[in-house]
């Protein structure tokens, strides 16, 4: 909401010193915050001119340009008349005009242009004589402005103008404007009224409430009055969507007549454009008091207005000319009861727009209900400056009031004659009483306000208070329809008494059980890799469906896993990730694409992972808590989430320097990271080959707790996937569940006492078919290699020609000690020969001798 | 070793006479002396120390002499042998000690030589920030807490006193999953957590929640469409807007140090009355700077939403409002990264670019 300075301190008293810098601090204070301070952007030498003489000099290009000598006083820096090129040809010899002068400042859309003296037409045309949209006070700029014209009447103003006068403060260009964000339950501060009002309670200045002069001005409703029948049948959650409808005629009106310069510049202060006289009113009105005005031409009405909800089928033409087909919740302006004039609250219809040859207007002003304004407004993508007040509230009692100025303000400039059709039907109902103990402010606040201190505030924001010792009843004002509970009142206490005065305390909680196992695991695991080289990375979770096919995965089976977002940022991107890996995958690009080679990323993030068909949630009326099943319902509706846990590495993983060669990141390097994850968290975790996207079919490995629990993949990317997505040669990652790998890290470790015994070692080379993974030879190793067996360790791998085709040797060290003596050679030798014919066993293996 | 010496022969005695033992000792300690090296000292020990050299010969004779000679010519013999041995175990040491001395010194490398074989990884700073944020609730005896981030709109929405109508509603620029009636969000703030916090925990409770955020803004260098939030809620008997102020107050002295100046504004939020925001003085120019790009001149940055939690949000999750009152609030993470550390892009935040982590250490 912008406030124009002068028309706020035409409702309060705004000291005269204030500056827009100071009056939005005190605005602040009470909770409307500043947006920005606005200025004209105009700075002088700008003055008052008058046209001595005007010779018109017709040019090549069909165009008549005026050459102007212009008396500005001293301005011009000689006392001498200026000579001025002026295109405009409203105007004419011993008119006042607006001249700015070499080193003036204008404000354009291309932002500021500084006037210079300058060769035109054939002549030097020491500077300008401007036109509205230059000044920024308007859009007109078919004519340059006459003062003599823009404040005819007006004397004092008049008294002003005169030669080389700063025409600066006359044409209000030195005026500021607040800008304030009002906050949607503060529906009556999208007027100058209601900013005013706070005003005053923010530095206790007088308020003069425009409205009460205006209600005492407004004819009683007529017999004449015309007919207004509301008939909304379909109430939305039990509201009519029109509580009250006020109306009134004006005849005789000269529409085209022009909107005062001090009204169309308030509306520009404002932020609106100045349209045409009738518009002009209806916008003033709304911004000075509140009340979204409607003005329809008479002569295009019937009998008589009916309010009623939009039948199936119907459709209406509004006011930009677009055709709405009409939902049954949409609320109706109707002529006569059948043919829709406008979309109550929202926008108005094109067939009773008033136009230039309008001579009679009926003006609306009623009160719409806030859910039927917000729904429509919504439906049609339609937020209007009317549906913009009427869905955070409007004084249900202030149509009248508003009328009046309306009606008041076009007889004076339009000319018109105010009918004698006074129409007021429905009725608001009053505000409920709250009912609130007097000590409620100081129990939520933690201010001991006193009984008086309550009543005071609550009655200075228009509260209607009555005392019954502590316990108060407390009736909000007509223009506040967020008060509802206590609570609202408390914070009108807080606030007004000023947010400033609460003390700061800490509170003292009973007393926590510190991070939870899960939130320590991610803790560990995010920092071990970080040490282990890898920088943490996050994105946003969305993917397309190119990048799962790139990915080499089953696009149908993926996204049956997930969840689509109806409304991406790009439609390109409308899922949530499955994976980590999906995401990722554009950081690393992105690192390599700025000039990266080796990079090792990690991420610790939610995918989604839907368990079976998406279900519906349930939703409910606030302030009610819903039934246990329909909260059973609410929760299993949210999609499975799990937290993974995923890396990714290209180029070297130990880099090449003066010291030597490096070493290019491979799948071990992955596994190492498992298995550092795995120990750190005490975990026992299988790694087994496997053949899964994104993944190279032979450099693949599942990886899974003993119990079967699969953990995820690891691996070198598919060289498909790698070229599909343009990554590195070779990169290589892998993803793990996260949650998984933290329950199974829950049960707590018992320690067991160290053997000191001697260490037995003994080395056995085993041949086994090329295929046979190396950790199912060493698993059948420890299982026949029997309790003593303390590790086991291969420490060679060999392929060559002695062993045959398809053949591969392996070499394991194998140590043994008991936990109570020094074990016999032979004994070590029974152990060992029982471990090699076990895995002799599970996979045919010979021992090398 | 000679038996007794039964064929007595003057002339091989000769190497006994003392003149030539002392000879024979002052030779060899001259070489000891004069070798340089260890492989000289080696060589010299054998012509001095060996079998054939002429104290080893000497002593040999001894054992020939007649009884009466042969103590005195022993004990010269011993003390030259004992002269001899002593240098050169001396020598010996010397030249040891300068080996080893020199060893040392052809083993100097440049210490300034490049590391880097593998270089440190980094935790992102906005993890490293929530964190921080958590061990300070943790401190202060509060639990934290997470949510999931698609979540239902009644969490997100209707238990925070959000109704379906309410222009606050719309404003939130909410992703929503498909189909819209779903009911399902992609959560827009932490605060349907302090719902399922009530929820499951019951009162008194004192939990921040940390984590990410939608909202469909695009990505820009203000701008995210997923951040990160740190929330607090704290419901039990007596708590009040101090309580509230008291803590917030301890939060950004924690993330922005002493000294930090903060101001509640009254504001609107559907889940809390009183509702207010919690700005903080600009950390650029003091309030002082009508043009400062920071604070846009205004003086103060607008930090979070914060308030009482509304009746409304405590009915709906089965808490009792006429016993228990509570606050709750939200920040921005990221934007508190971005006032303590300066970071004036926040694609930054969210490209994933190893510089930008490698920037911070692992403390933030």
């Amino acid at each position: 909401m912008r406030v124009p300075l002068d028309w706020l301190a035409e409702y309060v008293a705004v000291p005269t010193d204030a500056t827009g810098v100071d009056v939005a601090a005190s605005l602040v204070s009470v909770g409307l915050e500043e947006e920005a301070i606005h200025g004209s952007g105009v700075t002088g030498p700008l003055v008052v001119g008058r046209v001595l003489s005007l010779v018109a000099e017709p040019q090549k290009n069909g165009k008549t340009v005026n050459w102007c000598q212009v008396d500005v006083g001293e301005a011009g820096g000689t006392g001498e008349p200026q000579g001025i090129v002026c295109g405009a040809h409203n105007f004419g010899e011993g008119d006042l005009v607006p001249v700015i002068l070499p080193g003036g400042v204008l404000t354009t859309p291309q932002g500021p242009m500084e006037v210079s003296a300058r060769k035109t037409y054939g002549h030097v045309s020491a500077g300008m004589i401007c036109s509205e949209r230059e000044l920024g006070l308007g859009d007109d700029h078919d004519g340059i402005i006459v003062l003599t014209r823009r404040f005819a009447g007006d004397v004092e103003a008049l008294s002003r103008c005169v030669p080389g006068a700063d025409a600066v403060p006359i044409l209000g260009l030195d005026r500021e404007t607040v800008e304030v964000n009002v906050t949607p339950d503060r529906g009556y501060c999208f007027s100058v009224r209601g900013i005013a009002r706070e005003y005053s309670h923010a530095i206790g200045a007088r308020f003069t409430d425009p409205v009460t002069a205006l209600a005492a001005r407004v004819p009683p409703p007529s017999a004449s009055a015309y007919p207004v029948e509301l008939a909304d049948d379909a109430p939305i959650r039990g509201r009519a969507g029109c509580g009250r409808f006020g109306a009134r005629v004006v005849r005789g009106l000269d529409v085209t007549a022009p909107s005062p310069g001090w009204l169309r510049a308030r509306l520009v202060e404002a932020g609106m454009r100045p349209i045409s006289l009738a518009v002009d009113v209806t916008n003033y009105v709304m911004l000075g008091l509140g009340q979204p005005l409607h003005a329809y031409d008479l002569a295009t009405l019937g009998e008589r207005i009916v309010v009623r909800r939009a039948r199936p089928g119907e459709r209406l033409t509004t006011l930009d000319d677009a055709d709405r087909a009409l939902h049954p919740e949409d609320l109706l302006i109707t002529d006569g009861g059948e043919t829709p004039i406008g979309l109550a609250g929202v926008m108005g219809g094109a067939s009773t727009e008033v136009s230039d040859r309008t001579t009679d207007l009926l003006l609306e002003a009623a009160h719409f209900d806030a859910v039927t304004v917000a729904r429509t407004a919504r439906r049609h993508k339609l937020p209007s400056e009317a549906s913009r007040r009427f869905e955070r509230g409007v004084d249900p009692q202030l149509a009248q009031a508003a009328l009046q100025l309306a009606v008041e303000l076009l007889v004076e400039y339009g000319g018109g004659v105010p009918g004698d059709e006074v129409t007021d039907v429905g009725s608001a109902l009053p505000p409920e009483p709250i009912a609130m103990s007097a000590a409620f402010p100081a129990r939520i606040v933690g201010v001991a306000y006193d009984t008086a201190t309550v009543v005071d505030v609550l009655t200075r924001i228009g509260c209607d208070v009555a005392a019954d010792g502590d316990a108060l009843s407390v009736t909000p004002p007509s223009w506040r329809p967020d008060l509802r509970t206590a609570e609202d009142l408390v914070e009108e206490v807080a606030r007004i008494h000023g947010y400033e005065r609460i003390p700061s305390v800490l509170p003292t909680p009973p007393g926590g059980s510190g991070l939870t196992h899960a939130q320590r695991v991610r803790r560990t695991v995010a920092d071990l890799l970080a040490a282990q080289g890898l920088a943490e990375v996050w994105e946003a979770p969305f993917v397309g469906a190119d990048r799962l096919t790139d990915l080499g995965l089953d696009v149908a089976a993926e996204t049956a896993r997930t969840v689509r977002i109806a409304n991406p940022l790009s439609d390109e991107q409308p899922y949530m990730r499955t994976s980590l890996l999906s995401t990722m995958v554009d950081a690393l690009r992105r690192n390599v694409s700025r000039g990266a080679r080796d990079v090792g990323l990690f991420e610790v993030g939610l995918v989604t992972a839907l368990d079976g068909p998406q279900s519906t949630a349930p939703t409910e009326e606030v302030g009610v808590r819903p039934a246990d099943d329909v909260l059973a319902r609410i929760r299993a509706a949210v999609p499975g989430q799990p937290r993974h846990v995923a890396v990714l590495l290209a180029g070297e993983r130990d880099r090449a320097g003066w010291w030597g060669d490096g070493r290019r990141a491979d799948l071990g390097d992955v596994l190492e990271l498992v298995d550092a994850v795995a120990q750190a968290l005490a975990v026992e975790v299988v790694v087994a080959p496997d053949t899964v996207m994104p993944w190279h079919p032979g450099r693949c490995a599942r990886v899974s707790l003993p119990d079967g629990t699969v953990l995820g993949h690891v691996g070198e990317l598919h060289p498909k996937v790698v070229a599909a997505l343009g990554l590195p040669a070779r990169t290589v990652g892998g993803e793990l569940d996260l949650d998984a790998l933290t329950v199974a890290a829950e049960p707590t470790v018992h320690a067991r006492t160290l053997a000191t015994y001697p260490l037995a070692q003994s080395d056995v080379a085993l041949v086994v078919d090329a295929g046979v993974p190396a950790a199912e030879v060493r698993r059948s190793l420890v299982a026949g290699g029997g309790a003593l067996l303390e590790s086991v360790q291969l420490f060679d791998v060999y392929v060559g020609d002695q062993l045959g085709e398809g053949k591969k040797s392996l070499a394991y060290r194998l140590a043994f000690r008991s936990p109570d003596r020094t074990m016999t050679t032979d004994e070590v030798s029974a152990m060992r020969d029982a471990a090699v014919a076990a895995a002799a066993q599970d996979h045919g293996a010979l021992q090398r001798s | 070793m000679s038996g007794p010496n039964t064929s007595y022969d003057p002339v091989e005695v000769a190497a006994l006479d003392p003149q030539a033992v002392d000879a024979a000792a002052e030779a060899a300690l001259t070489a000891a002396a004069a070798a340089t090296s260890l492989e000289e000292l080696k060589a010299a020990r054998g012509a001095h120390q060996g079998d054939r050299s002429p104290l080893a010969l000497a002593n040999r004779e001894i054992g020939a002499l007649p009884p009466s000679a042969k103590a005195e010519a022993g004990k010269r013999v011993g003390q030259a042998r004992g002269r001899v041995s002593q240098a050169f175990a001396a020598r010996q040491a010397e030249l040891e000690a300068e080996r080893d001395e020199r060893i040392l010194v052809e083993e100097a490398v440049d210490v300034t030589l490049p590391t880097g074989r593998r270089p440190m990884g980094r935790r992102h700073p906005v993890e490293l920030m929530s964190q921080r944020i958590a061990d300070l609730f943790v401190g202060m005896g509060w639990e934290i807490a997470e949510g999931p981030e698609i979540e239902a709109e009644w969490f997100n929405f209707d238990a925070l006193n959000f109704d379906v109508d309410h222009p606050a509603r719309q404003m939130q620029d909410t992703f929503y999953v498909d189909p819209p009636d779903g009911g399902l969000v992609l959560r827009t703030h932490t605060s349907p957590v302090q719902a399922r916090t009530l929820l499951d925990r019951g009162v008194p409770v004192y939990v921040a929640v940390i984590g990410r955020v939608f909202r469909t803004d695009e990505l820009d260098a203000t701008h995210m469409p997923a951040f990160h939030q740190v929330e607090g809620i704290a419901v039990d008997e007596g708590i009040t807007m101090a309580h509230l102020k008291g803590t917030l107050d301890r939060l950004a002295t924690e993330l922005f140090g002493e000294g930090i100046t903060t101001r509640l504004r009254p504001s609107y939020f559907p889940f809390t009355e009183p509702s207010a925001e919690m700005d903080l003085r600009c950390f650029v120019c003091r309030g002082e700077d009508p043009d400062c790009r920071a604070c846009k001149g205004m003086g103060w940055i607008e930090w979070g939403g914060c308030g009482m939690v509304n009746r409304n949000v405590l009915t709906a999750c089965g808490v009792d409002p006429e016993r228990y009152t509570g606050f709750a609030f939200g920040m921005g993470i990221d934007r508190a990264l971005m006032f303590r550390t300066g970071v004036s892009d926040m694609r930054d935040m969210i490209e994933g670019d190893v510089r930008f982590d490698a920037q911070f250490g692992m403390e933030i």
